[in-house]
């Protein structure tokens, strides 16, 4: 058996309910496992019960059941400070009345490390944090991403099994985040530590963890890598969580093996993937998740232009793209037009009065993608993007 | 630009000037201006009737050191200990106050720590008299249970008069403790925990040096009224319990001695003042 460094059985955590009576539950059954050495990520909006699933791995809230794991021992009953986790708080809680190598020492004083040689290790964790010069200050005469370092020094200074992280980068301006973001994720690399990170920012979770779990109402909906919940999210929550996508509304028509066909109002149909674990039948009533960036538009008559020089009709690159029977192809109305430097954002209306988002790269000025108002175009598109949901 | 930005910030602080004048007047003339005259009387020599006359002499001093130092030392004594006392048994209840979860409960609470206040002091204390009284309530109480078979002397000792001057300040001690607690924040108790310290070491290390400036205010604000109180040692301490305060109330009284008495003040005040200047030390350090 493997043994994972944090493992979550059935966890419940219920909260007595603030204005009836009654409880809430906050965390609704939740089992995860998360390996030695791994970058995990507790994704979702405010509320979602993720920074209770973080507490109670810590250990500052009890689980109302199941059973938590830590290096495959049970750790409900252990008090935090008995714990082989460390956290970095949200606001980084430093104490305010203690200096910089006071607040890093703090943790291995409690562990009866001789004053001399808890200095000398939390000086080398500020060095490892790259802010050596900071030392004898208190906490409030640093930046905020100064602070950041210093919370994350006394935590790994500990040399936690696990270090918790909660919204670590929530309270840093953009830049400063996403320089961040890389030197955390360089540093649990060269660490080996395990990170459990909480936030509710995807591209955060996206740019540094191994793999996310992402959670909504208490419950974990998916859990996998990141492109893996990118390109095939299992539900409409994880879908629209993580980054921009396109819900056709369509009904089930005939169901394949590989790819299953979706019929739109006008009688017009598609081909989309239908998960494993997803059980539909014919006339269903499902929508299709579809990315912006998966869709490609042409002109229904012109010319298309080849980067080498050479050039085709529109009927004939048509004729050919029908042929490969993993090309859905349909009609749509330009409605909108947004040039945003790198693409450009095009809302176009579809069968049965759907909009949905296509975004087409910029090839400078070329006048074959460039597309307008109220033009009707093709759009085509592979199977393999568009996964049916259900609702 | 500069010259204009610097006559409005002038301007402002001349109207902060005028802010503080109707206090600042009223200080001089009811405060500093009496201090002074005290300064220079305890430097003169008793007259008729207890009154000040010249020459200017040191012998009030010498007298206060010489023959009252005994009771500026137990005076010194009490109002430590009553300040000790209240810190110990208002700490924990200002903590357990500014815990509680609903605002109606603290509000309550709060409430009911200045109700005494509402009943004039002299009242409370003659409340106190008739509870540790020879025939009072405790007495009865213990010789009807059978524990005791003669009264035991409670009223006319320190103990009473400590007892006294805890039940009137411990609201001074609690109020800016539970200021102080409630400002606390807990989650620094949870990265204390998180870092490896147990509760006690957490409230050692962290919340206890986090809500000091509360403590060192309610030290405060119990010790400077306890070591000039005279109301609490004249109706509980009797002849056994005399303070500062008798002392000094005695000489202005009827036929006393106002220079000895000035003399006394000054001694007291310059206590009050080194109390202050531990506070500003050590009060100020965290913002």
């Amino acid at each position: 058996m493997t043994q994972y460094d944090v493992e979550l059985i059935d966890v419940t955590k219920e909260f007595p309910a603030k204005r009836q009576d009654g409880l809430v539950r906050a965390v609704d059954n939740v089992s995860l496992q998360i390996e030695a050495g791994e970058f995990f990520a507790l994704l979702g909006p405010s509320g979602c019960g993720k920074t209770t699933t973080l507490r109670m791995i810590a250990g500052f809230e009890d689980t109302t059941s199941g059973q938590i794991l830590i290096r495959g021992s049970a750790v409900q009953h252990i008090p935090p400070f008995h714990r082989p986790v460390n956290t970095v708080f949200q606001d980084y809680a430093l104490f305010p009345h203690m200096t910089v190598i006071q607040n890093i020492m703090f943790g291995l004083e409690m562990e009866g490390v001789n004053k001399q040689e808890a200095r000398k290790r939390a000086q080398e964790a500020l060095e490892l944090v790259r802010l050596p010069q900071v030392v004898n200050r208190k906490p409030r005469q640093l930046s905020g991403g100064q602070q950041q370092r210093v919370a994350l020094a006394r935590a790994l200074v500990k040399k936690p099994a696990v270090l918790l992280l909660d919204e670590p980068l929530g309270a840093l301006d953009l830049k400063l985040r996403q320089a961040m973001q890389y030197e955390l994720k360089t540093m649990q690399k060269s660490l080996g530590i395990t990170f459990i990170f909480v936030t509710h920012d995807q591209e955060e979770a996206m740019t540094m963890a191994d793999r996310i779990a992402v959670m909504d109402q208490g419950k974990v909906l998916q859990v996998g890598k990141p492109e893996e919940i990118y390109e095939a999210p299992s539900t409409k929550f994880v879908a629209d969580f993580i980054g921009e996508t396109n819900f056709i509304k369509g009904h089930v028509g005939e169901i394949g093996e590989q790819f299953s066909t979706v019929q739109m109002d006008d009688k017009s149909a598609f081909k989309a993937v239908v998960g494993e674990d997803l059980h539909v039948s014919a006339g269903q009533e499902i929508t299709v998740a579809l990315r912006p960036e998966k869709l490609n538009l042409f002109r229904l008559k012109g010319t298309i232009e080849y980067e080498e020089g050479s050039t085709e009709s529109a009927e004939s690159y048509k004729a050919a793209l029908l042929r490969d029977p993993n090309i859905n192809l349909i009609r749509g109305t330009v409605k909108q037009a947004v040039y945003i430097g790198t693409d450009t954002r095009y809302v176009l209306r579809i069968a049965g009065n759907q909009d949905i988002v296509a975004r087409i790269q910029n090839f400078g000025l070329r006048s074959d993608t460039v597309f307008e108002q109220d033009e009707v175009v093709n759009i085509f598109w592979n199977a393999e993007n568009g996964r049916v949901l259900l609702q | 630009m500069a010259a204009v930005e610097r006559r409005k910030r002038r301007g402002e602080k001349q109207s902060g000037f005028l802010l503080a004048l109707p206090a600042l007047l009223w200080l001089t003339v009811f405060f500093l201006l009496p201090v002074f005259i005290v300064l220079i009387v305890s430097f003169m020599t008793r007259g008729r009737g207890g009154l000040a006359e010249m020459p200017f002499t040191l012998a009030n001093y010498e007298r206060v050191f010489d023959v009252f130092l005994i009771v500026i030392q137990n005076s010194l004594w009490i109002a430590l200990l009553t300040t000790i006392i209240c810190l110990v048994v208002g700490y924990p209840l200002a903590f357990f106050i500014s815990t509680r979860q609903s605002s109606r409960t603290r509000t309550f609470a709060l409430f009911m720590i200045m109700l005494p206040f509402w009943t004039n002091f002299l009242v409370r204390t003659y409340a106190i008299q008739s509870i540790l009284g020879r025939e009072g309530i405790l007495n009865t109480f213990f010789q009807s249970m059978g524990f005791i078979i003669e009264p035991l002397r409670l009223l006319n000792t320190p103990e009473a008069v400590l007892i006294g001057l805890v039940y009137g300040f411990l609201p001074f001690m609690v109020l800016p403790i539970y200021a102080s607690v409630e400002r606390f924040d807990f989650r620094f108790v949870e990265a204390a925990h998180d870092l490896g310290a147990n509760d006690i070491r957490a409230f050692l290390r962290v919340v206890f040096p986090l809500t000091l400036p509360g403590v060192i205010a309610g030290c405060i604000l119990v010790f400077i009224p306890a070591i000039g109180a005279f109301v609490t040692p004249d109706l509980l301490g009797g002849t056994k319990g005399i303070m500062i305060g008798n002392l000094i109330q005695q000489q202005f009284r009827g036929s006393g001695n106002q220079p000895l008495g000035s003399a006394l003040s000054i001694v007291l005040m310059a206590m009050v003042m080194l109390a202050l200047l531990i506070y500003i030390r050590f009060g100020d350090q965290e913002g």
